[in-house]
């Protein structure tokens, strides 16, 4: 399955490349609560992939060991080949894996524009007394900044708001704001936690859009989960299912879409 | 223009002055509570910490001298060497960080996530031991300070409000030299957390740990960067309290003061606790000269703690405080 996939390029034209992330044999417990069985999936650089499954599947909980939120008590994380040790989230933040929340964390209190500025601070390198005096490298990052800033307010068409103190803005525009700080940090890998939870049909298919170009324009890899089968099935690439912390699917969206366990998981079996 | 009124703006001056210290201690307490939501009683303690130190150093005193008398059985006091003032601000500095990375480390960090309460006892705790601590590096008896800092009364605006007014206004050097150190010290900060990389961190810690975490912040760092800049705010607050009154315990006490400056700018707000101070240090002096001698003198004492009741009876957040929403 793996080598058909790797190195390939899709119909619509994009080049989906080698191994980017790995997970090896993941289980996560709670006390005495297994929210991750054993799960072993791949992300593959260029793609979209998405995780799906119903209500405590643990897919949430998935996203949370990748952007090191939590550390699962055994398996093995590999990015770009190498075994990741166990890292502090604002370490994954470095490495460029830049993440949005199922209910949104954004910094209420400050404005569109700083929002995303805060995705950049992962390339800003000056000292701190540069950065007091204002001089040399500090002023030159700034501008560099600015423009991928710019870059990303223009993709996501919210210019008009770019002033506006975020916690003033409608729910579905704070998602957007949300992924605009993701995209800001330019990450090799982007994780989407429920990125169309909430949202109206309208505000669901600039989602989707939005998503298919930052891949499309950026080649950004992306990994996401969602509730939607239906979403899901028209954005990724490939899909993993999980159900009570266990993978019960893994493949093309046509391929998971006739397995009978991820059928028998979304619609109920009856024991009868 | 008449005696009485002239007298008033003197009087209006001075209080405007002597806010400019209330409102560096608040200032402090400000910074701490936004990054951290740690209401950081100690505040007061470290800016009699910092005065000390500055001190012992500047003195050459050697740190701990009765502790290593009494064990040793020597007799060593001092080193024997003077230190410029400015040399010994930057040493006191890193005295500060150091404070400011152990109380991270050993205090602050293994109560992530407690009850405000709890981290506000811890503050309590710090406040006392470091009291202590000062005491035993540094002596516990009165120490005057002076890293040159102009003093008395400044004779020119005497002589020319004389001119002007036939009145001359008597303004003492040091709280125009504080007054001037304070207003560089709190533009440097707003301009310092508006555009710098550590000061976005810092708002972005302020607002969401998640979020700020998810950037790729670490808030160990922006913590521990908080209580230094806490630390340096401490240290130019003890040298001005220091160099009017004498560095001892009292000066602790300035903290006290600092509270009803909270209560009318608001926890959260840099301006606020400027506008706070200002208004605290205006109104007690002016309380003072109109109502003061109708109940008897004293007012000082007491003026404002009943503002700030009366502001928590009417405007709980603050002048400038985020207003507070319960959402049901």
């Amino acid at each position: 399955m793996k080598d058909t996939v790797e190195g390939h390029v899709t119909a619509d034209g994009r080049t989906i490349g080698g191994m980017l992330m790995e997970m090896r044999n993941i289980t996560l417990r709670f006390g005495g609560v297994v929210a991750i069985k054993d799960i072993s999936f791949d992300i593959l650089e260029g793609e979209i992939r998405a995780i799906i499954g119903p209500n405590g599947a643990g897919k949430s909980s998935m996203l949370n060991v990748i952007s090191g939120f939590y550390h699962p008590q055994e398996g093995d994380v590999y990015f770009r080949g190498e075994k990741r040790p166990p890292m502090r989230p604002y370490q994954v933040a470095r490495m460029g894996i830049a993440r949005t929340f199922q209910n949104i964390a954004l910094f209420e209190g400050m404005s569109v524009l700083d929002n995303i500025m805060t995705g950049r601070l992962t390339h800003m390198n000056s000292g701190i007394m540069a950065q007091a005096l204002w001089w040399g490298k500090a002023q030159k990052e700034e501008t560099e900044n600015r423009e991928v800033i710019e870059k990303v307010i223009d993709f996501l068409e919210i210019q008009a708001i770019r002033k506006t103190p975020v916690g003033r803005l409608p729910y579905g525009l704070k998602k957007r704001v949300e992924l605009g700080r993701a995209l800001a940090a330019e990450p090799k890998l982007l994780l989407l936690d429920e990125p169309m939870a909430g949202m109206n049909v309208e505000e669901k298919e600039d989602m989707s859009r939005f998503i298919l170009d930052v891949n499309d324009e950026f080649g950004t890899t992306i990994a996401l989960i969602e509730h939607d089968m239906g979403v899901v099935m028209d954005l990724s690439d490939r899909v993993v299912v999980m159900d009570y912390g266990k993978k019960i699917g893994d493949g093309t969206p046509d391929e998971v879409r006739n397995n009978q366990q991820v059928i028998d998981a979304y619609l109920g079996v009856s024991h009868d | 223009m008449p005696d009485q009124l002239l007298f008033a703006i003197e009087v209006t001056l001075n209080g405007l002055m002597a806010g400019v210290l209330y409102a560096l201690v608040a200032l402090g307490f400000v910074l701490i509570f936004k990054a951290s939501g740690i209401f950081n009683y100690a505040q007061g303690v470290m800016a009699l910490f910092a005065a000390l130190t500055l001190v012992g150093i500047m003195d050459g005193q050697v740190p701990f001298a009765s502790l290593i008398n009494a064990v040793f059985g020597t007799e060593i006091h001092t080193f024997g060497w003077q230190v410029p003032a400015i040399i010994a601000i930057v040493l006191t500095l890193v005295v500060m960080c150091i404070l400011a990375w152990c109380v991270q480390r050993f205090v602050m960090r293994h109560l992530v996530n407690q009850e405000p309460i709890i981290l506000f006892m811890a503050t309590i705790g710090l406040a006392y031991f470091m009291e202590g601590f000062g005491d035993l590096m540094w002596g516990a008896d009165i120490k005057k300070l002076d890293v040159g800092l102009p003093q008395g009364i400044n004779d020119t605006i005497d002589q020319v409000t004389y001119g002007w007014f036939g009145y001359g206004f008597f303004i003492d050097n040091l709280d125009i030299v504080a007054t001037v150190i304070a207003a560089i010290l709190v533009i440097g900060l707003m301009i310092f957390s508006q555009y710098s990389k550590q000061g976005r961190a810092l708002r972005a810690v302020a607002d969401d740990h998640q979020a700020a975490l998810s950037v790729g912040i670490s808030l160990n760092y922006i913590w521990v960067l908080v209580w230094s800049i806490a630390g340096f705010v401490a240290l130019v607050a003890g040298i001005m309290w220091g160099t009017k009154s004498g560095v001892q315990f009292s000066l602790s006490l300035i903290a006290l003061k600092a509270l009803p400056v909270l209560m009318l700018g608001g926890f959260t707000s840099i301006p606020g606790a400027i506008v706070g101070g200002l208004i605290i240090g205006v109104g007690e002096k002016l309380f003072e000269f109109l109502i003061g001698p109708m109940v008897g003198g004293a007012t000082e004492n007491w003026f404002a703690y009943v503002l700030a009741l009366l502001f928590l009876v009417f405007r709980p957040q603050g002048l400038f405080g985020e207003k507070i929403i319960e959402r049901v």
